[in-house]
């Protein structure tokens, strides 16, 4: 440990309780999302995370991360050193160099999303190599597919078509997603926070706004 | 049928596993998920079970179980099959998870060479135990190429493969591990189950999730996603038949086996699926095995 | 009525009580302790720790009783605790030329600095069954020591010839970040780096490395192979805490080092040079440390420009094929039921021969 967080560890908010059972339930919150996209969970793990992370957001972190896999935090520039704090105690995940070099990103403000490109998106004969996004947005809700306002979402794991609220995303994100399921094998996948929530957009998902 | 949850031997971590291990198996099961079909490779362990015995599954299973399951575990079809026992134990032991044998019970299922006859539910988990997971690897055995082909699609080699079969023997020449093609992209081995599960496994319910331990790969196949067998349209993809009925319970419908009763050519059928036909059997089914 | 076959549970428990009887043999025979084992059946301990990636003599010892001696079992016993224990710290690079010798011979110059010292070998025994031993041999004399000799800085032969510019440099760091490939945390990818290919040979069953090697001295994949140097003895082995910033020594253990020099005709970037082949291993292993240097040398002929003919410098196949673990589970799958598979092929023949029938009687009318 470096001695700017070892100072810190004092302050820094605790991790989950129970770290086995904890990041299981946690992680199979994500894998039911991840195999039915458009599906919103509700996690029930008892965190307290430090801004700008939210409970969902903080939890998919500590549930996936470790020494393995750079981290890239993009704060949307608000200041998120006590969210990379708590991460790096909790998870040990070293720092990407660079957006291109991180297996994971934390997008703090999903209303100031990257471009997809800036981020990896894996090869033809290694498509497992892409990064996975966890986005943070303000709200997440199950929908109708025809509901005004919400996505229509068709594709592996949807059972015909299905729909999906969210708020606190750029407009023409849409497009984006087209395009990064256009890219198949390639590409980027997608968990998005709110709250407590938790969605996933893998790369197969056709979404249409 | 179904066992409570039991206390766990003390000295290892729940489900065997350490935390790290875990995390990097969620991280490919994941991945798969998001990939259907394409195999991912991952830093398989060393098990305190065999290579060849289910150690990808049993990584899997491990990696997603919680105190909140209830697992079954089938081999050839049937619970009490000493391997399926062994492993059943294993979580018992490790998790001490609740277990059954009653389908429709389990949230996980975790399976060597059978899907079960009973339809899978979408709360359901299915983990299946896979030797070779590359379905080009008969024609091709370096991994190098082998790869290439599946960057490109390029599924040349199993369409010429499957119809050589048909103009030498009029039939393709393979009855279990039949290739299909997940999402119409990757060209995927269902695990060495008949090809009379094949369809099955088409817009399934449950989630589908691959192991191979010995050659450290996972794959997916999420739920309600197209599976379709290798075939031709003047040579449609055909399951197995019998002309007989389960000797036990009647069925009719089911994956049988042949159990030989002498030596002289005399054998009877009966359901490879032992949870299913016991069932049939409760709810009053015969058949003619008396 | 028929009844499926049941008690898999009850057979399983049964078994285990037959393999540990079985174990214990006749309990009028003392049983055998580990420090025996250790001691008198060292050979086997450093065989198992070499295969079983783990230097633990006490361990080692004991998978080796637990298994009734089958050294295959034992390496899978050592493999399947080694894969639950943490991962403290990365130790430094062992330097073996700092190594105190306990065997040193050179099988390409006469004399050299330090010496040939043969230490404790079987090579110049004549293989006659002792019967002595049978009976309950006293202990054996001391041996006759020069302790001088053993004092002498010993030089490894490569380094001489380095000297003289007539070998390729040692491989270094080649991607400069000091990090070692470890395939028990990451899958085998293609082409391996020569770290991996070389964590994969220690690893691998001394029996097919001792086959691939002997292949490449009987033409396929010939490479030219002079036994430079086998060194036998105890290296330092350390580590630098992070916390620390230098290096501590954490403790000994004994390895087996193995220099294979071969013929190298050159290339249009290289000149006329000796080229390694490089064989490493836990404990005293001197015949598996030679059969990997053998074929650590075959394995470098995509890197050197050699034409990939011999199945010695085929790295899939060598290295998908290595592991004894592995290999043992899967070619002993088979004795697991296959019921279903077989079904599914009887069914399929059935059907084939009664068409073939069918097509053979219409012919016929």
């Amino acid at each position: 440990m470096t001695t700017s967080t070892g100072s810190m560890t004092g302050g820094l908010a605790a991790g989950f309780h129970d770290p086995v059972h904890d990041a299981q339930g946690v992680f199979r919150d994500v894998l039911r999302a991840m195999s039915r996209p458009g599906e919103v969970r509700e996690t029930a793990v008892q965190i307290d995370p430090p801004a700008p992370l939210n409970i969902a957001g903080a939890a998919v972190c500590l549930a996936l991360l470790d020494f393995e896999t750079p981290l890239w935090i993009d704060g949307g520039g608000r200041d998120a050193d006590g969210a990379a704090s708590f991460l790096t105690f909790h998870t040990g995940a070293p720092r990407a160099t660079g957006p291109a070099q991180a297996d994971f990103v934390l997008v703090a403000d999903g209303r100031i999303l990257p471009a997809f490109d800036t981020f990896r998106q894996g090869t033809d004969e290694a498509p497992e190599g892409s990064a996975t996004l966890i986005v943070q947005v303000a709200d997440l809700a199950a929908a109708s597919p025809d509901a005004a306002g919400a996505w229509r979402l068709d594709g592996p794991g949807i059972d015909g078509t299905v729909g999906l609220h969210v708020s606190g995303l750029p407009d023409g994100i849409a497009d984006d997603l087209a395009r990064n399921a256009d890219r198949f094998p390639r590409g980027i996948d997608l968990i998005l926070c709110a709250g407590r929530r938790i969605a996933a957009l893998p790369r197969t998902t056709r979404v249409e706004g | 049928m179904t066992q409570a949850r039991t206390m766990t031997d003390g000295g290892y971590n729940f489900a065997y596993l350490d935390e790290q291990t875990k995390r990097m198996i969620r991280r490919a099961i994941l991945k798969a998920v998001a990939i259907p079909g394409h195999q991912v490779p991952f830093g398989s362990r060393e098990m305190p079970l065999p290579y060849g015995w289910g150690t990808g599954g049993i990584q899997v299973t491990a990696s997603i179980i919680g105190l909140a399951d209830v697992l079954k575990v089938i081999d050839q079809g049937a619970d009490d099959t000493t391997n399926a026992v062994s492993i059943r134990r294993f979580f018992a032991r490790t998790a001490g998870v609740a277990t059954t044998q009653a389908t429709e019970a389990a949230t996980i299922i975790q399976t060597r060479h059978r899907i079960p006859e009973t339809v899978l539910k979408d709360d359901q988990i299915i983990v299946y135990q896979v030797p070779i997971p590359e379905p080009l690897r008969w024609l091709e055995p370096r991994e190098a190429e082998t790869r290439k082909m599946h960057g490109l699609a390029d599924y040349g080699v199993m369409h010429v493969k499957l119809y050589e079969d048909i103009a030498t023997y009029g039939h393709i020449e393979t009855s279990y591990d039949y290739p299909v093609l997940v999402n119409g992209r990757y060209l995927t081995a269902p695990s060495p189950i008949p090809k009379f599960d094949n369809p099955k496994m088409h817009e399934m319910a449950a989630l589908q999730l691959f192991g191979a331990g010995r050659e450290k790969r996972i794959y997916a196949i999420p739920p309600y996603t197209r599976v379709e067998s290798l075939d031709f349209e003047d040579h449609p993809f055909a399951a197995q038949t019998w002309d007989a009925r389960c000797a036990i319970c009647g069925a009719g419908d089911s994956f049988l086996d042949e159990v030989i009763t002498d030596d002289h050519g005399g054998s009877m059928f009966v359901c490879s699926d032992t949870d299913h036909c016991g069932r049939r059997v409760a709810d009053g089914h015969r058949g003619d095995g008396e | 009525m028929y009844v499926a076959v049941k008690g898999g549970e009850k057979a399983i428990d049964n078994a285990h009580a037959l393999l540990a009887e079985e174990r214990r043999g006749d309990v009028g025979v003392p049983e055998l302790t580990l420090d025996q084992i250790k001691q008198q059946m060292g050979l086997a301990v450093d065989r198992v720790m070499g295969e079983g990636s783990l230097y633990d003599p006490d361990l080692a010892a004991l998978a080796i009783k637990q298994a009734q001696g089958d050294l295959v079992e034992a390496v899978f016993l050592l493999r399947a605790f080694r894969t639950t224990l943490p991962r403290l710290a990365v130790t430094t690079p062992v330097d073996t030329a700092a190594m105190t010798v306990r065997r040193r011979i050179s099988a390409t110059f006469k004399d050299l600095p330090g010496g040939q010292v043969l230490g404790p070998t079987y090579d110049y025994t004549h293989r006659l069954l002792d019967f002595a031993l049978a009976a309950g041999a006293p202990a054996p004399p001391a041996p006759e020591g020069d302790p001088a000799v053993m004092a002498d800085a010993m030089p490894r032969v490569t380094d001489i010839l380095a000297y003289q510019d007539l070998i390729e440099p040692e491989a270094g760091d080649t991607d400069g970040e000091g990090k070692v490939a470890d395939l028990t945390r990451e899958p085998l990818a293609f082409p391996a780096g020569r770290d991996l290919r070389l964590q994969n040979l220690a690893r691998a069953d001394e029996g097919f490395l001792l086959a691939l090697g002997y292949s490449t001295q009987r033409g396929y994949g010939r490479s030219h192979p002079f036994a430079g140097e086998i060194r036998m003895g105890e290296v330092a082995v350390e580590i630098v805490p992070e916390e620390l910033g230098f290096a501590i020594e954490i403790g000994d253990i004994t390895v087996t080092e193995c220099q294979m020099i071969n013929q190298f005709a050159g290339s249009a970037t290289e000149p006329p040079q000796f080229t390694r082949g490089y064989g490493l291993m836990f404990g005293r292993s001197e015949r598996k440390a030679m059969s990997m240097a053998l074929v650590d040398r075959s394995l470098r002929a995509r890197e050197l420009g050699e034409e990939i003919e011999a199945p010695a410098q085929d790295e899939e196949f060598v290295l998908y094929h290595s592991d004894n673990v592995e290999a043992q589970g899967f070619v002993q799958h088979l004795k697991l039921p296959h019921y279903v598979d077989f079904q599914s092929e009887l069914v399929l023949v059935r059907a084939l021969r009664r068409e073939a029938a069918a097509r053979r009687s219409e012919a016929a009318e």
